[in-house]
Order: structure tokens, then sequence, then C-alpha cells
């Protein structure tokens, strides 16, 4: 069993009078890609949320080297743990620099100075990220894909050892989704950075997660190494989804077909 | 790695136009300060200014220059800091222009305590003040109460704005009626604002309102800054969200709430400051200075066409009213067809 980056303890959480996550438990390994998926509203993006200390806990808590997240400062947190959220919004007439400048927020005194060290990681997260030549364009004349890689490199420079991100595919071209999640891989094997994310596509998260977390309803259905948790009985108990589950020809990594009523090859004479 | 010589040209390139833009709004707010001193219903030449303003002359002219000009520009300068101030935190904080504080009713909030303390009670001064300031937050409360939406300004808090300010003018207009002294001055000053009759005495409490509440926007402007890119992305940048949207909102109301004491609800200003500030200056930083001496700049600059270049004397609200209006029109319009920003 390798160290656990963050641990939930009994944790409920939601908005409102709803309750969206019901007594969660939970440990997130180090420096390993924790894939989260499940169908819409099962508490996905909740569960990211009350990990990143956005959202209070009801009851149970979320704790960081033994430390609950929701009682230690928000800077403090932000030092170690990075978010991207699913729809982050670029300020009108920001240039590509200055955006990603923001990552070293978290890291900057009273007085903003502009040090050294948050010069390098602008420059190592831009480079990263392959968006150095993009450096003095303004954020919204981008495409998809560039912004993408634009808001990772935001969460890149501030050079957390923890990184959530939430869909970070979503609107992107599968050419990109794969680079972004290429990307992930490298910041895990060349840092060590412990990353947890959503994904909506279940083979990308099969291909990519080293641990993948199934679930419904605001509860765990199933969590383990991709083999044990991606098969054909999780897609029907989770996503009530009939599926052809196989090794993929490249990686040997479970993946799966969806069965619609059409599959048979002669729905349509 | 590198922090390679393209990254510094680029953040020297910002760094030059957003100096380039404070040293060109400063110029143009002392401009016209100077203007306003030298030219007004007879012309007083700068040397005799200088004169007048260090005591080394007396005389006729030199009474204009020290107890009518000069109060007058200085308030005219400190109240538009403060509108342009205000204003700017509330459009940056709501990430919607209109959400300005003159267009949602806080500053109608404020003039209509200063009205009721001054007419019906009698009072003057701080205790008119602080009249308005707290009449402005509980606008501001209520407003949240009605209207707030995760932080974001809709169509929703506009209206009610909206709304509130048409009955708390509408209040103004009845209070002024009432008033055993009506007098159409001192009724435009408490519907559209106006310098008429400014003293020096005036200008304290606005410079320390200035000082104080201004100082503290300033300390917060990254975190407002980083807060436009969403609350969630603000939160995981380690910005205290909830005490930061607290701070800010007190704060900008409690400026325009000062300004508006002093110099009735001058029409339009914390609602033009922020965007033509925007204009100017580059986005990527904060533009609360920027938007401050755009607000010193709008209104002597529209008193000293108000007093100077117009045929007939005109307050300075109902010269600031007719820049404002238009663009209000132009915003909503744009605005019905896709989600803005500021």
């Amino acid at each position: 069993m390798t160290d656990a980056a963050l641990v939930i303890e009994d944790l409920s959480a939601g908005y409102g009078d709803g309750v969206v996550l019901r007594d969660l438990s939970l440990s997130i390994p180090k420096g390993q890609i924790t894939a989260i998926i499940g169908a819409n509203a099962s508490g996905k993006s909740t569960l990211l949320r009350a990990m990143s200390r956005l959202l209070a806990p009801r009851t149970g808590r979320v704790l960081l080297d033994g430390h609950a997240v929701h009682s230690m400062a928000p800077r403090r947190v932000a030092r170690r743990i990075g978010l991207l959220p699913q729809t982050p919004v670029a300020p009108e007439g920001i240039t590509v620099l200055d955006l990603v400048s923001r990552g070293r927020h978290p890291h900057q005194g009273a007085f903003g100075r502009w040090r050294r060290e948050d010069e390098e990681a602008v420059a190592d997260a831009l480079s990263i990220t392959a968006t150095s030549d993009l450096a003095d364009r303004f954020v919204e004349d981008l495409s998809g894909g560039q912004r993408q890689r634009v808001w990772v490199a935001m969460a890149l420079a501030q050079r957390t050892d923890i990184l959530l991100l939430d869909e970070p595919t979503t609107f992107l071209d599968i050419n990109h989704q794969v680079e972004v999640l290429d990307l992930l891989a490298d910041l895990k094997d060349a840092r060590g950075t412990t990353i947890v994310m959503v994904l909506h596509d279940l083979n990308l998260a099969a291909r990519y997660g080293d641990l993948l977390i199934a679930m419904v309803t605001g509860r765990i259905a199933r969590r383990g190494p991709p083999r044990d948790v991606l098969d054909e009985e999780m897609l029907e108990q989770v996503f009530r989804l009939r599926a052809r589950v196989m090794a993929d020809p490249v990686t040997g990594k479970p993946m799966m077909i969806p069965l619609g009523r059409h599959s048979q090859g002669h729905a349509i004479p | 790695m590198i922090a390679s010589p393209e990254l510094r040209a680029v953040r020297a390139e910002a760094r030059r136009r957003r100096r380039l833009v404070l040293a060109l709004l400063s110029t143009m707010v002392l401009g016209v300060i100077g203007l306003s001193l030298c030219v007004g219903h007879s012309f007083v030449p700068p040397g005799a200014v200088i004169a007048a303003l260090t005591g080394a002359a007396d005389g006729g002219e030199a009474f204009t220059i020290r107890v009518l000009r000069a109060p007058r520009a200085v308030l005219a300068c400190l109240a538009g800091m403060c509108f342009g101030m205000g204003g700017a935190a509330f459009q940056t904080l709501l990430r919607n222009p209109l959400a300005s504080p003159d267009i949602i009713g806080i500053s109608a909030g404020a003039s209509a305590a200063a009205v009721w303390c001054i007419v019906v009670l009698g009072l003057s001064g701080m205790a008119v003040s602080v009249a308005a300031v707290t009449a402005g937050l509980g606008v501001a409360a209520l407003i949240y109460v009605l209207a707030w939406r995760g932080g974001t300004a809709g169509t929703r808090l506009i209206l009610v704005g909206i709304g509130i300010s048409a009955m708390l003018q509408s209040f103004i207009a009845y209070v002024l009626t009432q008033a055993p002294s009506w007098s159409l001055l001192e009724a435009l000053r408490w519907m559209t604002g106006s310098l008429n009759a400014a003293q020096i005495d005036q200008a304290m409490p606005l410079a320390v309102a200035l000082a104080v509440f201004g100082g503290v926007l300033f300390a917060l402007r990254r975190d407002l800054e980083t807060m436009r890119m969403g609350d969630d992305t603000a939160a995981g940048l380690g910005v205290a969200i909830d005490r930061v949207r607290a701070i800010v909102i007190c704060a900008a109301t409690a400026l325009v709430a000062f300004a508006t004491a002093a110099a009735g609800p001058v029409a339009f200003v914390a609602f033009l400051s922020g965007p033509i500030a925007a204009r100017l200056a580059y986005r990527g930083g904060s533009i609360l200075v920027p938007a401050a001496l755009t607000g010193a700049a709008l209104v002597l600059l529209a008193d000293f066409a108000g007093q100077v270049l117009l045929p007939t004397r005109y307050p300075v609200g109902i010269v600031t009213g007719m820049l404002g209006a238009p663009y209000l029109v132009l915003l909503i319009v744009r605005d019905n067809r896709r989600g803005t920003s500021l």
C-alpha cells in the first residue's frame, strides 16, 4: 500500500438541503492518477470540490498530512492542492502569460513581490504545456485545445504536489484530449504529482488512471485498478449500460464497447 | 528552468502600458484641476492662482480661488475617485458592468438617508455621512438577500437593484417636497449630484474615507482580480472568497456612500469609470486605481463643462447623466445578446 496523499473520512456534503455525498471514505494514493467515473449527478464534481476545500463537509473530514483541509488557511491549502474547475472563466483581455502567472497567487506575500522562483515556475509551466509561444496572446483568441492547455499551465504554475481536475478534457477534440492526459501522466512520472480527475470517457479513464473510482448517487460503487473496476457488471450497475469489455490491443487495459439497441448490425434493414 | 527574455519582454510591455495609462490619467486630472482653478466666471492667471493658494495674495481674486474654486475642485476630485473606485470594485466583483452601485440602488440608498437626515432631522457633517454609509450597506444587504446567486450578477440582481433604486428616488423626491425651505438647487443635489456650495471642510471626511476604504480595496486588488476567474478557480488559488467578497462590498459601499453624502449621487460616475478605465488600461491587472483616476477626471471635467463650457450653468450630475445614459442603454441592449463582464 502506497502512502495516501489525501484521506477522506466519513464525508457527507451537499448544497442547500440536498445531500450529494453520503458517508464516503477514501484514500487517494500518493504519486498516482486517480480517475473518478460515474453517471451525471453521481457526486463526482462534488467529491472533487469537497477535497479541495471549496465545499465544507456536513460530517467527516478530508485530511492532508493529518490536518483537516477545511480548518487550514486557504492559501496554505492552495500551496499543496491545485484545482482546475470544470468551467474556469478567463477574464476578458488577459494574456496567456498573466493568466498562467496567476497560478502563483498562493505563493505570493502581502506585497505580491514577483520573485525569481515565480518566474521559473511560470516559464516551466508554459514549456511543459507547449504554450510558451502563446505567452503574449490574449486567452480569448485561442482555440479550445490551446485554452485548456493554458488552464493546465496555470494549475502547474501553482506547483502543488496534488492536482485535482474536473473533466479536463471536456470540449476538446480527441487528439487534444490525449495530449492533455499525456501531459498529466508525464507530470506524474517526472514529479510524482498526485492527480485526481473526473473523466467522462471510460476508456481514457482506464488507460490513464492507476486507480478508478466509480460513483453512484454519492457513494463509491467500486474502486481499484482499472481491470478490477471496468467490467460489464459495473457498467450495468453504475451507468445502466449493457456493454462488452475487452482488453485493449495496445496496452492490455480494459476497454469497453457499449451495446446499444442497434449493435447487432442488422437493426436497420 | 529558464526565465526567458521573451517572457520578460511581454511583462515589460504590460508594465509600460500600465504606467503610461496611469501617467496619462494623472496628468489629465491635474490638468483639469488647474483649468478649473484658472477659468470660471473670470480668468485668473496661473501665477495668481498659486499666489492665492499659498496665501501670498489677498483680495477678491484670492477669495474666489481659496473659497470658491479650490474647495470645489478638491471635492470633485475626491468624490470622483471614491465613485470610480467603488463602482469598479462592484463591477469587478460581480463580473457585470451593470452591477454598479449607482444602477443597483446603493447610491440612491445613501442619498435617501442623507436627504432625510438633512431635511427632516436637521443634521449635518459626519452624522450625515454615517447615515449614508449605513443606508448604502442596508441596500446592499437587501439586494444580497433578494437576488444573490453565487456571486455573479445576473439580470435578476440588476432588475431588483433598479427597482429598489426607483423606489428610493421617489422617496427622495417625497422628502424634498416636505422640506421646509424647498429649493431647486438642493433638490438637484440629492437627485443627480452637484458640487454647488462646496466647502473645504466637506473634503476631510472624504479624504479619510478614500484613504481607509480605498486602501482596503487596494490591498485586496489581487484577490479581487483572481475572483474574475470564477469563485472555484479563485478558491483553488487560495482566495478566501466569502471574506474578500464581504470586505469588498462593505468598503466599496462606504466609498460610494461617503462621496454621495458630500456631493450627492453624481449620476453614472461609478458606472462609467470602470468600463472607461478598462478600455484604456491593460485588463490583465487590477483597474481600481485607473478607475479612481478616471472617476476624478470625469467629475472634474463634467463640473467644468457644466460651469463654464455650456450656455447655462448645470450641476455636475446633469452633465455626467447626459454622458452615462446612452452608455447604459447600449449596455442593456448588448447584455440582452450575450453575457457581459467588465
